[in-house]
This record gives structure tokens, sequence and C-alpha cells, in this order.
């Protein structure tokens, strides 16, 4: 009895110890009791956090001043740490249960994130890009403290220099942007840089411990109290994916050269142009508009028509095209291979990935454009010159995403799109709502939002039922989650 | 030494005459992909030894051989493994310089074509990227091969470099990537100030070549066409002045002589753009890789000496030594080999034949093991037994130096 009452002290005590400092790794869990209305109001609070961070990331340079001050409002409206006071100041009551917050926050999130590969990424890039403003935001004295505290083996003179192979995995992100010196594959790297490592350090123990956590699920989700939130937060981040189409079959191949002019977003009417002209596109410009051209409504067997018809118009004959790319045409559509049902890329994995070289047609216009060019392409669309300079001022900024808003409002005559853009499809959605076809498309809208959320619940139909009283209270969050995220 | 009987012209020359058995199984477990006839693509395929590969490119006659991965299991087994477990462990990194990847930059051909005059551009590669992943990385087995056709692989067999992450293979080739942009970028390359080592090594290949390669033989600031596409490239206040200039100056030679002055008085003054005329000789002649080529773990290359399907030539391992004088269109080709192994025996190789009496079944393996001697692929053949002794070498000096460390215990 008493021994177990000691250690139960200790345990106590090193997690007060723990919230003395502003930043930390999360490696141990938190241990103790809360009550099932903070759990969810902690998880939700972060995860608003976590989607602040998302949308900052895609409007402002990361760490940029204006990203700063917004993330720094933010964390403050929300209750978390956004100060890294002096370490005397901060161990009084509110500093404390702002670091106690994020520190069960940070685990909660977890359990409902590591369930698949996408929301472990999708979780653990926010994190990352969490605890690099944090680190940032710590004074130089702060930072040496927290490297010694953690046991991160960093020579703290100016010049750092590693086994190159040894200690790769961290030096990677500086060594592919050169900001690093290599000989015979050793690394010397500037004493500024640190942070990268460190970030990695964060992200590789962040993925591990995600992989440890999916296993002990089903231990997890047998409570019925708290299944239910757990997979209501996974929805949240994703929103709409594009994956489950309701209107297979509803568009014609014929319908498709006019949609392109009037529905498609920029990038995808530029892949259609190539495609048309060059009867070929390369494998970036296939996947990118092939699975948009899946989440508007093509079927299998459409999409194998027209892209055959078109290769054939090329250099590629018949019998080449069916041996080499209709393989690659039904794998999209989850027919081969390990039978994955691709989604449409998003606007952030079109912007963010696999950039365009030589020969590529795919990409997003206002990022990967040179804007001479792409001026000449909207004149070419008929986009009037005021149009044309506002989209170049925002492309200027960096806002990709509101320059192809502008260019939605610009070629529907609107002033206001109304929505916050972040996916192709939804671009193509909601044009042809405001041309007119919108009443089928929207009731067939919210199906798949609510139809995403049953299917996930895979427990059984009993579990909100049974858990009657937290029922109630979970409607209002989930309510509240929901708002949140379409005004976002 | 394997030749498949003559003729047959889609023969796959094999030099495992020795198999370095790294590892339990690395052979076993590596994968390779035949591609057949009608462009039957079949991958996974795995073999026990030797001969049971030989006997099966005998029996499909495969048109192209590539090479990948080691897996955890046997490839061909992979559908019997538990799912998740069959994974790829090792593999080479391997980089592909295509010559298509240049056709906004070279007149003289384009697409699948080369020429002597384009030809520098691999060479250039060559000696920018062996350098860079020998001096820098640390790099030390380096295989470089002709592709066949219209470009060059390389083969990075270090231990290290087979063990590489996807992280780390995507972070080296990106490292050595600085041509970036599509159809849509004019401007291929920026350089911001500090210019790392690594680019100013890079121009200091590039500017050996540059006069011949880019002045004289692709005349780039000769044609109108070219020079404007140079110009485009520049500032535009320089592009202006040297637009008159290049009124008066039709010598190319004279006018790159004024882009360079021009160059210099612009790094006096201001900041930016101050570098192009060294983005222009980069956007020109630095090697444009493939990084998702490099990226990859499971990513499968053309082996080293089978036979380009549309040309017929051997892709040959390059002996660096000879880089200058490399010639593409002097590679030998099946038919090339086929001949010379149609040719009647010398004397001299009679008589070696009557000495190994002793056992017929050994003597007719050995006399066919030796026939590549007798072609013109000997010299790469021998080049590439050095470049594996090399490697056995600095293989069993590791294990030298793992079973003296374990002795210390």
């Amino acid at each position: 009895m008493q021994f177990s009452s000691r250690r139960k002290k200790y345990n106590t005590n090193s997690q007060t110890e723990l919230y003395l400092h502003p930043l930390q790794f999360y490696g141990q869990p938190p241990l103790e009791n809360i009550s099932l209305s903070e759990f969810e109001a902690f998880a939700v609070d972060r995860l608003k956090l976590l989607k602040t961070i998302e949308n900052l990331g895609v409007s402002y340079v990361k760490l940029s001043e204006q990203y700063t001050k917004k993330l720094e409002s933010e964390s403050k409206a929300l209750n978390f740490l956004y100060r890294p006071d002096d370490d005397r100041k901060s161990s009084g009551p509110t500093e404390y249960e702002k670091r106690r917050k994020d520190h069960i926050s940070h685990f909660i999130l977890r359990l409902a994130y590591c369930q698949t590969e996408d929301l472990r990424r999708w979780f653990i890039q926010q994190e990352v890009d969490l605890f690099r403003y944090r680190f940032n935001e710590l004074h130089p004295k702060q930072k040496l403290e927290f490297l010694h505290r953690n046991n991160l083996q960093y020579d703290t003179v100016s010049l750092s220099s590693f086994k190159y192979f040894e200690s790769l995995f961290y030096a990677l992100d500086l060594v592919r942007t050169r900001k690093v010196y290599l000989k015979a594959g050793y690394v010397f790297i500037p004493h500024q840089d640190i942070v990268t490592i460190v970030l990695n350090d964060f992200r590789t123990r962040l993925s591990k411990a995600l992989a440890l956590t999916a296993r002990s699920l089903p231990a997890v989700h047998s409570d019925e109290r708290l299944q239910p939130l757990l997979n209501h937060l996974s929805h949240a981040y994703v929103g709409q994916d594009y994956s489950i189409q309701k209107n297979v079959g509803k568009i014609s191949l014929e319908q498709i050269d006019s949609l392109s002019g009037k529905s498609f977003p920029l990038c995808m009417r530029q892949l259609h142009q190539s495609l048309r002209e060059n009867h070929h596109l390369r494998h970036g410009g296939r996947m990118q508009y092939g699975l948009f051209l899946k989440g508007i409504g093509l079927s299998l067997e459409q999409a194998l028509q027209f892209w055959r018809s078109e290769f054939i118009r090329g250099k590629v004959d018949a019998d080449k095209f069916d041996k080499a790319y209709a393989y690659s045409i039904r794998h999209m559509f989850g027919k081969e291979g390990k039978r994955t049902d691709y989604t449409p890329y998003s606007c952030m994995k079109v912007i963010l990935s696999n950039p365009p070289s030589q020969g590529d047609h795919h990409g997003c216009p206002f990022r990967h454009s040179e804007p001479e060019l792409l001026k000449q392409k909207l004149q070419f669309y008929k986009v009037s010159p005021s149009g044309i300079s506002q989209i170049l001022e925002l492309v200027k900024g960096m806002h990709y995403q509101l320059a192809c808003q502008k260019y939605f409002e610009l070629t529907h005559n609107m002033e206001d799109a109304s929505f916050s853009l972040n996916h192709p499809n939804q671009y193509f959605i909601e044009s042809q709502k405001v041309l007119g076809g919108g009443k089928d498309l929207k009731r067939e809208m919210d199906i798949p939002q609510r139809s995403q959320e049953n299917s996930a619940t895979r427990g059984p139909s009993a579990a909100p039922e049974a858990a009657a009283n937290a029922s109630q209270e979970l409607a209002e969050v989930t309510e509240e989650l929901d708002s949140f995220f379409q005004d976002a | 030494m394997i030749l498949c009987s003559p003729g047959d012209t889609s023969a796959f020359t094999s030099v495992e005459g020795r198999i370095l058995q790294v590892q339990k199984n690395y052979f076993q477990n590596r994968e390779f992909s035949f591609t057949l006839k009608d462009d039957i693509y079949v991958r996974y395929q795995s073999f026990s030894t030797q001969t049971e590969l030989e006997k099966e490119m005998q029996k499909m006659n495969p048109y192209k051989i590539d090479i990948g991965a080691i897996y955890s299991h046997r490839p061909n087994q992979h559908n019997t493994v538990k799912s998740g477990t069959f994974q790829a462990l090792e593999k080479e990194l391997v980089f592909d310089i295509d010559m298509t990847d240049y056709d906004d930059v070279r007149s003289c051909c384009s697409a699948a074509d080369i020429c002597c005059k384009c030809w520098t551009l691999m060479t250039i590669a060559i000696h920018i990227l062996d350098r860079a992943l020998r001096e820098d990385f640390g790099f030390q087995h380096l295989l470089w091969v002709y592709s066949g056709r219209r470009g060059v692989h390389c083969w990075v067999c270090d231990e290290a470099a087979r063990k590489l992450s996807v992280a780390a293979r995507s972070a080296v080739a990106e490292y050595l990537s600085l041509v970036k942009g599509g159809e849509e970028t004019l401007k291929k390359v920026v350089l911001t100030d500090p210019i790392h080592p690594f680019i100013r090594e890079s121009l200091a290949v590039v500017e050996r070549y540059f006069p011949r390669y880019a002045l004289q033989e692709q005349d780039i600031l000769g044609r109108k066409e070219s020079v404007d596409k140079v110009l485009a490239l520049m500032p535009e206040d320089v592009r202006k002045e040297l637009q008159q200039d290049f009124q008066n100056e039709k010598k190319p030679e004279n006018r790159w002589k004024l882009v360079k002055e021009q160059a210099n008085r612009k790094q006096g003054t201001a900041k930016r753009g101050q570098y192009f005329e060294k983005e222009i000789m980069l956007q020109y002649c630095y090697p444009r890789l493939d990084v998702n080529v490099s990226k990859g773990v499971n990513h499968l290359l053309k082996s080293p000496f089978s036979v380009h399907p549309k040309t017929g030539r051997i892709s040959v391992p390059m002996d660096l030594k000879e880089l200058e004088t490399f010639d593409p269109f002097a590679v030998p080709t099946i038919s090339q080999i086929c001949e010379e192994l149609d040719r009647p025996r010398t004397e001299e190789e009679k008589s070696e034949d009557t000495k190994e009496k002793e056992n017929e079944k050994d003597a007719a393996e050995r006399r066919k093991i030796r026939d590549y001697k007798r072609t013109s692929l000997a010299k790469y053949v021998k080049y590439f037994d050095q470049f594996l002794e090399k490697m056995a070498r600095s293989w069993k000096g590791e294990l030298l130096k793992k079973s003296d460390l374990q002795k210390d215990f």
C-alpha cells in the first residue's frame, strides 16, 4: 500500500517537473484522471489549433511575421501556451495549466489520428509545424537547455560535424536544400540550422509513437464513451475528399471540352488543353487529371475510352495503349495492384508535391508557371486585365489558392465565391452550382459527408445509444466543430 | 559469361561469373523483371542460381531485363508472404540521365536522337555527378553505364548507398538537381548568394566545355531563335543592351565575352539576377536527372550488359578514364557480337582448347565463358571485372575489420 502511493507521488512530481518547461518532446504520456468533458474540450481546442496551423501554412510563409502573429493570437485564444516566459515566473498556475492542457491534448489527438496513413501524415505535419513555431520562439538559452534536457547529442560549438550516414535522417532536409557543406560523406551544419535536425528528430519520434499507439487502439475503441468522439475528431480534418462519387456516369465525354472551359480550375483546364494538343500527357499529368476526372464522375469505362481515343490520335497505337496505359488507368480506379482507390488530389497536394519538370504540364499554374506565361494564359482565356493583375498580386504573395478563387470569381462573373477553395473537384462542383446544374449536385454533396462518418463508425450502432449522457454533450461539441470547419 | 545463341536479337549478356555473396540469400532475393515480346512485362522474377537465371533468359528471350531491389523474401514467392511483410530491403542508388530532358536546350537533335555534338552533355553530366558522389558524399563504388540509346545510368553500389531510405535518396537527388521547371518555366536555374561549393565545382566543369559545346557546336549565340532564347534568361536591362551590341558583333565567342562583361558589372552592383551568366551556362549544360528514378528503393533499372531493343547496342559500363573519347556509336551491337563469335577460331584459341581435354563438360563451359574475349565486349567485361574486384576487396576489408573488433572482446 505504502509502496504504491509513494510511486504515485513520484510520477506526479516528474510530471510537474515536465510542466516547468515551455516545450517538450511528448515522450511521456500524461498519468492522471480527467473528466470526459475536459477530455473533449482539450482535444477540440488542439484540433482547432492544428487546423489553424494548416491554413496559415498555406497562406503565409512559415515563421514569417504575419504567420507567427496570427498563430500567437490563436494560441492565446485557445488557452494554449504561447509565450515561453522565464521559467521561474511560469511555474504559476496559469502557465502550468496551459502546459498540462498541451500535454494532454496532444496525447488525446494521437489516439484519434494514429489509425491510417493519411491521418498520421496530417497530424505529424501540423505537430511538426507547431513545434517549429514554438522552438523558434524560445530564447537561445532555452533552446540549448531543451537540447541538453532531451539528451540530444549535438555539439553546441558553431559548426557541428556528423558522420553523414549515421545522422543521415536528421540532416536530410539540410542536404536536400544545400544548406550545409558536404565532404566525403560528412555534413557540416551551422549552429542556427540545428532546428532542422531537432524537427526531424521530433518527427521521427512522433511517427514511431503513432505506430505504437495504433496497436493499442482496439482497447481504446472498446470504451464506448471515447469511440464516437475519437471518430468524429479524426474526420474533422479531412472534409471532402471527393472519393465517393455520386455522379458516376452523369458526365458524358462530349461534355468535357466545354466543361473544361467553364467549370475546370486552371490546372485541369491546362492539362486538358495539353492533352488535346499533344495527344499525350506524362505520368504526373495523367494522375492529376485522371483522378480529377474520376472525381467529377467519369466511370472507368468512360475514362478508358477518353484516354484511348486521345492517345491514339498521337504516337500511340491502340495495342500499345491497351498494354501500357490502360493498366495505369485501371490502377487509378482501384482495379489493379493493391487495389487502392486513389483519391483526387487536393490543392495542397498539387501545390506542394511533385513539381513539374521539362515536358510536364501538371502542378498548379499559379504556383508553378512563370508569371509572364501565366499572364499570357489568362489573357488567352479572356480574363480582364484588372482581373489578371489581381491574380498576379495574389500569386506574388504566394496565395495560390486565393488566386485560383479569384480566377473562379472572374470567370463566373461573381464578386465573392463564398467558399474557401482547397480542392479542384470542389472548384468543379461549386462552378456547376453557379452555372445552374446545381440542385442535384448540392444534395449529393451533403450525402458523402454523412456517409463518410457513417462508414467510419465501425462499432456497433448500439454505441451512441449506450452513451446516453455523453451523447448530448458530444452532439454539442460536434456541432460546434462542424460549424468551425465550415467557416474555415 | 553467358551468351545466347547467335541470331537471337533479344540476347542478354551477363558477366556474373562470380556472384558476390555479401550476405545469405542476396542473389536469391534480388528482383529481376523481364519485358517479353508484345510488351508483356513480368515482375518479381527471382532465381536461386546463376544457371537458373541463364536458363530462364534462354527460355523467355526477354527484350528488356531490369534489375530491382533485394527483398525480404524471394520475389517470385511474394504472393505467399503475409501482406505487409514483403518489402524491399536494399538497392543500389541509381541515376538516370536521358537526353530527351535536354530537348529545350539542344538544337542538333531532339527526342530519341543523339549525335556526337550533344553527347558532350552526357560527358559533362558524368564529370559533375561522379565528382559530387565521390567527394561530397564519400561514395566509392560507382558504375556508369551507357543505356544503349540516348543516355547514361549510374549505379552507386556502396553498402551505405544500398541501405539508404527513400527520403535519403530523394535528398541526395535533390542536392544534385539545379535545373527545375517544366514547359511553363523559362528560367530553370536560379542561383542565390552564397553560391554553394557544390555549385562552384559544377560550374568549373561546365566552363571547361561551354565554349566548344555551346558557343560553337550548338551555336546558341549564332542563330536568331537561339540568341533570343538565351537573352530571355537575362535581366531586362542587360538584355536590351546586349540586343544593341549584338547588332554589331556577330561572332559567338565575342558575344559571350560581352555577356560576361555585363555579368561582371551586375555582380558589383545589383543584388537580383547577378549570376545570370552562370545560370545560363547551367541551364544549357548542367545534368538533368529524374529524381523519381533515384528516389525509389524498389525502382527497377535496365541491367548493365543488356541489349537495347531499339538500337541493338549493348549497355556497356563506361571506363571514366576514357570518358572524353567515348563514342556511343562505336559501342558494340548484338549483331556485331554475333558476327564476331561466328568468326573461325584462330590457331591460338584452338590450341588453348585442346589443353583442357580432361573434362569435356567443363571445357565446353569454360570455352563458352571465354568466348566473350573474342568479341568487342572484352574490354568492357574487363573493366566490369575490375570494378567488381574493387568492391570485393573493400567488402572483405570490412569483414576483417568487423571480425577484428569482435576479437577485441
